[in-house]
């Protein structure tokens, strides 16, 4: 990684100093801790290589790829509708998110748009997605710091919104439902009325974990001010999604360059929040299911009526051509630049995933802080190794 | 202690000793599965939203058999880089200090191992030798998260010692003795300006020695949020991370003896132990058999207090940790041990 800031150098030549000092005077020596690839913090199978004076780390550097599944070349050798199959395991807690990017650069290629219905279950599909990620993002963050209690909340409240996306597509985990040029089937009959109650369900949770979390002081204690990326370093390692707006850059591809989902039409707002501390991350996170509970809400009242597919031929061939879709994925922006030469499959595909842009600040965010801090950062970057992998 | 135990049977000493530690060692163990399945079972899991087990026995109350059952099968594993006789002896040493704690707390008018006149000052030297079987566990398990475990163990348990026993000397004050069968007959024969009623227990006048009692005993617990040592988010387990079996089954059974002998204390110090009000006029002769009853449940409800924090709080990190020792659990004892004596003077 090259870059390199005042904040970094300083630490970098405190941590040698430190190591210089602890051998010369102590005679003792450094000690290289190996986090991972299967450590419970890591929740997949990221290794951190730690070097530590002390408690102290000097420097950390991950190792990723010991989940690798060969997404991109598996995807060359796959018709287009088989390849939302693959990309659903991705970030397998928003797998519906996933598979949005991959059909709307196809659908760019074919020049082919789907239905408004459509575009608006795909858009309510989206955001149950985001719930189901960061809901689980919000009681883990508790775990990761040693109180066990809120990530049983997570995984209750979260089953409702599993459930409802399991109504529609069939699938909790992995709804393989977008199809290019439309959807698989249309909502069952009261789903909506249901995901209404969800949402408050959703709302109430989100208080919860607010008073839970955010009211203890031995959270705020063990977040703020810890793990801080300023704003310009936030942009030079390309970080995006929840980690970026906390940093206080106020991007969101949802607003600033949507394509084919409906959020113009919606009413809600983009959290941002100046400190970048592991809090703010949190913070936002908490602000982004609540605004993503209103959206739903939004949603349901405006569905408009008609056809829940367009017209494509039932073999599906995509015209030569490039195409790049991104959408703002719960972990953050996710993209997709396909190749078509034309043929059943696609020439290449390329999957920007916003988890390994993340975790690549860790080398620099790492230096110098203690091994508790290590991991409360990497909870507040959250990350999913597939989406790390692919 | 020169009395013979029971039914007017002449024993001789060793008899008398023999029967009074299996006594204690039966009261310990039973309460500490009596504990784990009613707060690390069950009301953990209704604090979660969760039923806990429900499978073995009515209520899975059945299942800490199971569990026992289960470790004693596993392998007991030794790593190739283990010192091996140290790792072999560490939990011993943990479920020593324990036992030896036990030793003292009286749970009836003549239901104590060991009747000491310092018995106070036994109980905390007792609790911190648990802190060398930690260290020795984590240096010989050749592990380095156990290593960081246990010496971020040694400094806390060291850093909470100050607290605790600060915290006690109050008491102390209070009763004139360090014996604590005559802390708990001050507290029986107490009075509150006066009036006899409920004798006089200390949580009353000792409300903050109680209160930072028990945060210390949080600390020596290592429970959350003081479970730095252990912290299964970053060092997966701490020193117990190279156990299994049978060596990790006494770690856990040590670490929740420990909650019911450090809970029986401070029902003994500040909740008036096992006896009732000397007013309400009950003889020595029923308080053979209420004593212990009545001392088993404050201590087992004071263990609650202990599973409310652990499943509630977040942890502290290491330096926050000291810092809350050090910057105000010690002052604040030592400002309650100079108010104290200046107000033990005055009435």
């Amino acid at each position: 990684m090259t870059a390199v800031t005042d904040r970094q150098k300083l630490q970098y030549i405190a941590a040698k100093a430190a190591d210089a000092r602890v051998n010369v005077e102590l005679e003792t020596e450094g000690m290289t801790l190996n986090i991972g690839p299967q450590h419970p913090a890591t929740h997949g199978t990221l290794r951190i290589v730690a070097r530590l004076d002390g408690e102290q780390v000097i420097e950390a550097e991950p190792i990723a790829g010991y989940m690798h599944r060969g997404y991109e070349k598996l995807a060359e050798v796959r018709t287009y509708p088989q390849i939302t199959t693959l990309v659903n395991r991705i970030d397998w807690l928003g797998s519906f998110a996933n598979e949005v990017p991959f059909i709307l650069a196809a659908e760019q290629l074919m020049e082919v748009e789907a239905p408004p219905r459509a575009q608006w279950i795909r858009t309510l599909l989206f955001e149950m997605s985001r719930l189901g990620n960061l809901i689980l993002f919000l009681g883990d963050m508790g775990v990761q710091l040693g109180a066990v209690t809120p990530a049983f909340y997570a995984f209750r409240d979260r089953e409702f919104v599993l459930d409802q996306i399991e109504r529609v597509t069939g699938g909790r985990f992995h709804p393989n439902f977008d199809r290019i040029g439309g959807l698989k089937d249309d909502l069952p009959k009261g789903w909506l009325a249901d995901t209404k109650s969800v949402m408050n369900k959703v709302r109430d949770f989100c208080d919860e974990i607010e008073e839970l979390l955010m009211g203890a002081e031995i959270f705020t204690a063990r977040t703020r001010g810890i793990g801080v990326i300023p704003k310009d370093v936030a942009q030079q390692y390309g970080l995006s999604g929840a980690n970026a707006r906390a940093s206080g850059i106020d991007w969101d591809v949802r607003r600033d360059n949507c394509v084919g989902l409906v959020y113009p039409e919606l009413d809600w707002k983009v959290w941002t929040h100046p400190d970048g501390d592991s809090f703010a991350r949190f913070w936002v996170r908490l602000q982004e299911v609540r605004e993503a509970t209103k959206m739903i809400d939004q949603i349901t009242d405006g569905l408009p009526s008609g056809p829940i597919m367009a017209k494509v031929p039932r073999i599906i061939k995509v015209p030569a051509g490039e195409a790049y879709v991104a959408t703002e994925n719960p972990l953050g922006e996710m993209g997709y630049y396909i190749v078509s030469k034309g043929d059943l499959t696609p020439f290449r595909v390329k999957i920007r995933s916003a988890s390994f842009n993340n975790v690549s600040i860790t080398p620099w965010i790492l230096r110098g802080v203690y091994v508790p801090d290590i991991i409360t950062i990497l909870a507040s970057l959250y990350f999913i190794l597939g989406d790390i992998d692919r | 202690m020169s009395q013979s135990l029971m039914l007017g049977l002449e024993l001789a000493y060793w008899q008398e000793t023999t029967i009074r530690v299996l006594l204690g060692l039966v009261a310990l163990l039973l309460l500490t599965g009596a504990v784990v399945y009613l707060y690390l079972f069950k009301f953990v899991s209704f604090m979660q939203s969760r039923l806990g087990p429900m499978e073995a026995g009515p209520h899975g109350s059945l299942q800490l058999l199971a569990e026992v059952g289960k470790w004693l099968q596993k392998e007991d594993i030794t790593t190739d880089n283990a010192d091996k006789f140290i790792f072999g002896i560490a939990p011993a040493v943990a479920l020593a200090s324990t036992f030896l704690m036990f030793v003292v707390i009286p749970a009836g008018p003549n239901a104590v191992v060991a009747d000491l006149g310092t018995g106070i000052y036994f109980v905390l030297a007792m609790s911190s030798l648990s802190v060398i079987g930690i260290l020795m566990a984590g240096w010989a398990s050749a592990n380095k998260y156990a290593l960081l475990g246990a010496l971020r163990a040694g400094g806390q348990l060291i850093a909470y010692e100050l607290p605790l026993i600060l915290s006690v000397v109050g008491v102390v004050i209070m009763a004139g003795s360090l014996n604590l069968q005559d802390i708990v007959a001050a507290q029986a024969d107490g009075a509150i300006f006066g009036w006899t009623g409920i004798g006089n227990p200390f949580i009353l006048t000792q409300i903050v020695g109680f209160t930072v009692f028990l945060i210390a005993v949080q600390a020596e617990l290592t429970q959350t949020p003081f479970d730095m040592p252990i912290a299964e988010s970053e060092l997966v387990a701490g020193y117990q991370v190279e156990y299994s079996g049978i060596r990790f089954l006494v770690f856990f059974i040590a670490e929740f003896a420990t909650a019911v002998a450090f809970a029986a204390i401070a029902s003994t110090l500040f909740l008036g132990g096992w006896d009732l009000p000397a007013s309400w006029g009950i003889g020595d002769g029923a308080m053979h058999v209420i004593g212990p009853i009545n001392i088993s449940i404050k201590a087992v409800l004071l263990v609650g207090v202990v599973f409310w924090a652990r499943f509630s709080l977040p942890r502290f990190r290491e330096d926050q940790l000291q810092q809350l020792a050090w910057k105000f659990l010690i002052p604040i004892s030592l400002a309650n041990i100079v108010l104290t004596g200046v107000m033990k003077v005055v009435f």
